[in-house]
C-alpha cells in the first residue's frame, strides 16, 4: 500500500510572495522583464537573460504543452508523471501531471494549470486539456 | 596559460569495498587518501594541498583536521559526481600557481548502508520540489526527449549496460559481475520511463583518491607517469524556462575546452571513462564529447562498439558504475582511476587497451534533465 503523499507549503520569500499571494487566488504568474522582453519561470527579481532588474509580474493562461516527462513507477507514495511543461507564453517548467492516465502523456500534449491545496499557498500542477 | 602538462596523477585508489556497514564515513575517506598515498610512494606529511566535495563529513576543514594534514591549500567545490574531475583540474591550477605541490583528493560516503542526507535547497525550492525529481526520473524525462527527437531505442540503451558487463565480469571487486544481454535489459522492469533496472547504476558504499603533483615530483615516483593535459568543467540548467533542450548536458561545453587545451581530437582517444549514472547519461555525453553527432550516440553505442577488444571506443572498462561501483552516488573518483589505469597498463588484462596514451574522464553532477555540472578530464601517458 502506498500511502497519499502530502504536498509540502512553499516556504515563500520577499521575492516570490506576489506568485503565492495570486495562487491563493487561482492566478498563474509568470515574470516578465521590460528591458529585454523576455518571460521566464520560476521567477526571479533580475532577469536570468539580459540581467536587467526590469522585471514585472504578468498573469499566464497557464496553458502549454508536455515538453518530455517520465512516469516515476517506484515510490513510496504511489506512481507519479513528473514533466516538462512549455508555457504559450515562452518558458519551460517542471511539474507533475495530474488527474490523468499516466500511460496516455504524450510528448505535445496540450496541457493546463491546476491548482492543488496545502497547508500554505496552494501548488500549480498540470493536467491534459 | 594552460595547465596542459603541469599536473601529474600519481597516486590512485578505490576503496575494494561496496558495502561498509562497519565504518564511518571519515574512516572511509582516511583509508582511501592512505591507499592514494601508498599507491604513489607517499605520506601524509608530503600532502600540502586537500580537495573535498559535499561528501566529506563536516566539509574541508574538518577533514584537514581529521587527517590530521597540514596543508596550503584548500578546495571544496561541490557539483555532485563531477566534483573529483573539477578537483583534478583545480589541482592541476593550484599546481602551476605554485599554490601547492602534492594535492589529495578524497571520496567516500556510505549510501549502500542508509539513505544520504539531503542537499540544501536552492532558489528553486519552492518551484520544483513538490514534483519530485529524483535521478531515476531527472534522467528518464532526458531519455525520454532523446527518443522524441532521435528515435533513440530502449535496445540501443541496453548496449551501454551489455558493455559494462562484459568488462566487470573481470573486476573481483565488481558489484555485478554477470555478463547480460539487450534483452535482459529491456525485460528488467521499468522504473521510470524509459529507464529500466538496468539502465540504472548500482548503489555502493565506498569511496576513492587521487594524488595529483608536479612534474618533478611525478618523475621522482616509481609509477608509470599520467599527466593532465586538458580540462574543462561548465554548468547547465533550465535557466528561466527559456529554450529548455534537455537532450544535451554542459559536456558541449567542458569537452570542447578540454579537447582545445589538450590539442587533440575525440578521434585520438584510445580509452573513455564515461560517467554511467545510466545509460542515457553515458550516450549523452559521447554525444556531447564529439564521439558521434548529436543524434547519433543510440547507432554509436550498438553492437558492443563499446566494449574493450570489440569495439571502436572501450569505455569503463572496470564495470563502471552500472556495474562496479558508484561510491557515495558520484561517479567521477572512479572515472578517473579507471582512466589512470589503463595509462599505467594497468587494467585487467582481458580490457587492457593496447598502446592507451590518451585517455578521457568525463563525468557530470547534479541531475541532468534538471540542472547539473560537467567536467572533462584528458590525460596522457608520458
Amino acid at each position: 500500500m502506498s500511502e497519499a503523499k502530502k504536498l509540502p507549503a512553499p516556504v515563500t520569500n520577499p521575492e516570490t510572495k506576489a506568485f503565492w499571494d495570486a495562487a491563493t487566488e487561482g492566478k498563474f504568474l509568470i515574470k516578465r522583464c521590460t528591458a529585454c522582453g523576455e518571460a521566464h519561470y520560476f521567477p526571479r527579481s533580475i532577469c536570468p537573460f539580459c540581467f536587467s532588474d526590469h522585471t514585472v509580474w504578468e498573469q499566464s493562461a497557464g496553458e502549454g504543452e508536455i515538453y518530455t516527462f517520465s512516469i516515476m513507477r517506484k515510490s513510496p507514495t504511489g506512481p507519479y508523471a513528473i514533466g516538462y511543461v512549455t508555457l504559450k507564453e515562452g518558458p519551460s517548467l517542471q511539474t507533475n501531471f495530474v488527474d490523468c492516465d499516466f500511460d496516455a502523456l504524450k510528448i505535445g500534449q496540450k496541457v493546463k494549470v491546476v491548482f492543488k491545496p496545502t497547508d500554505g499557498a496552494p501548488l500549480p500542477f498540470f493536467t491534459p486539456v | 596559460m594552460t595547465i596542459k602538462g603541469k599536473a601529474y596523477i600519481a597516486g590512485i585508489y578505490e576503496h575494494p569495498t561496496r558495502h561498509a556497514p562497519d565504518k564511518s564515513t571519515a574512516q572511509l575517506h582516511a583509508e582511501v587518501a592512505k591507499g592514494a598515498l601508498e599507491d604513489a610512494g607517499l605520506s601524509a606529511a608530503d600532502v600540502d594541498g586537500y580537495f573535498c566535495a559535499g561528501d566529506a563529513p563536516g566539509g574541508a576543514w574538518p577533514m584537514v583536521d581529521y587527517l590530521g594534514l597540514k596543508v596550503r591549500h584548500i578546495d571544496s567545490t561541490e557539483t555532485g559526481g563531477c566534483s573529483y574531475l573539477i578537483h583534478v583540474g583545480h589541482a592541476a591550477e593550484a599546481i602551476a600557481a605554485g599554490k601547492c605541490s602534492i594535492a589529495l583528493i578524497t571520496l567516500a560516503g556510505k549510501p549502500r548502508t542508509g539513505p544520504m542526507p539531503p542537499r540544501a535547497a536552492g532558489a528553486e525550492a519552492d518551484f520544483e520540489m513538490a514534483y519530485g525529481a529524483t535521478t531515476h526520473n531527472a534522467y528518464g524525462m532526458c531519455a525520454m526527449r532523446h527518443m522524441h527527437d532521435y528515435g533513440t531505442t530502449s535496445e540501443q540503451l541496453a548496449w551501454i549496460k551489455v558493455a559494462a558487463s562484459h568488462h566487470a565480469q573481470y573486476n573481483p571487486h565488481a558489484m555485478l559481475k554477470e555478463v547480460v544481454t539487450v534483452e535482459d535489459v529491456i525485460n528488467s522492469p521499468m522504473i521510470s520511463d524509459p529507464l529500466h533496472r538496468m539502465d540504472c547504476c548500482v548503489v555502493t558504499d565506498g569511496g576513492g583518491a587521487l594524488i595529483v603533483t608536479t612534474p618533478e615530483i611525478a618523475k621522482s615516483l616509481k609509477k608509470p607517469l599520467v599527466r593532465l593535459i586538458g580540462h574543462g568543467e561548465a554548468m547547465k540548467g533550465p535557466r528561466g524556462g527559456k529554450d529548455l533542450d534537455l537532450t544535451y548536458s554542459a559536456g558541449v561545453w567542458s569537452g570542447p575546452r578540454a579537447f582545445e587545451e589538450a590539442g587533440i581530437t575525440p578521434k585520438d582517444i584510445k580509452y573513455a571513462s564515461i560517467y554511467d549514472s545510466f545509460t542515457i547519461t553515458v550516450l549523452m555525453q559521447l554525444e556531447d564529447l564529439g564521439f558521434c553527432r548529436k543524434g547519433e550516440g543510440g547507432k554509436f553505442v550498438a553492437d558492443g562498439n563499446l566494449i574493450s577488444g570489440v569495439g571502436k571506443l572501450p569505455f569503463n572498462t572496470d564495470g563502471g558504475g552500472l556495474c562496479s561501483n558508484h561510491p557515495v552516488n558520484r561517479g567521477g573518483m572512479t572515472k578517473v582511476i579507471e582512466a589512470v589505469r589503463q595509462l599505467r597498463g594497468e587494467a585487467h588484462p582481458k580490457v587492457q587497451v593496447q598502446n592507451c596514451d590518451l585517455a578521457i574522464a568525463h563525468g557530470t553532477g547534479g541531475l541532468l534533465g534538471v540542472r547539473h555540472a560537467a567536467s572533462t578530464c584528458i590525460l596522457e601517458r608520458v
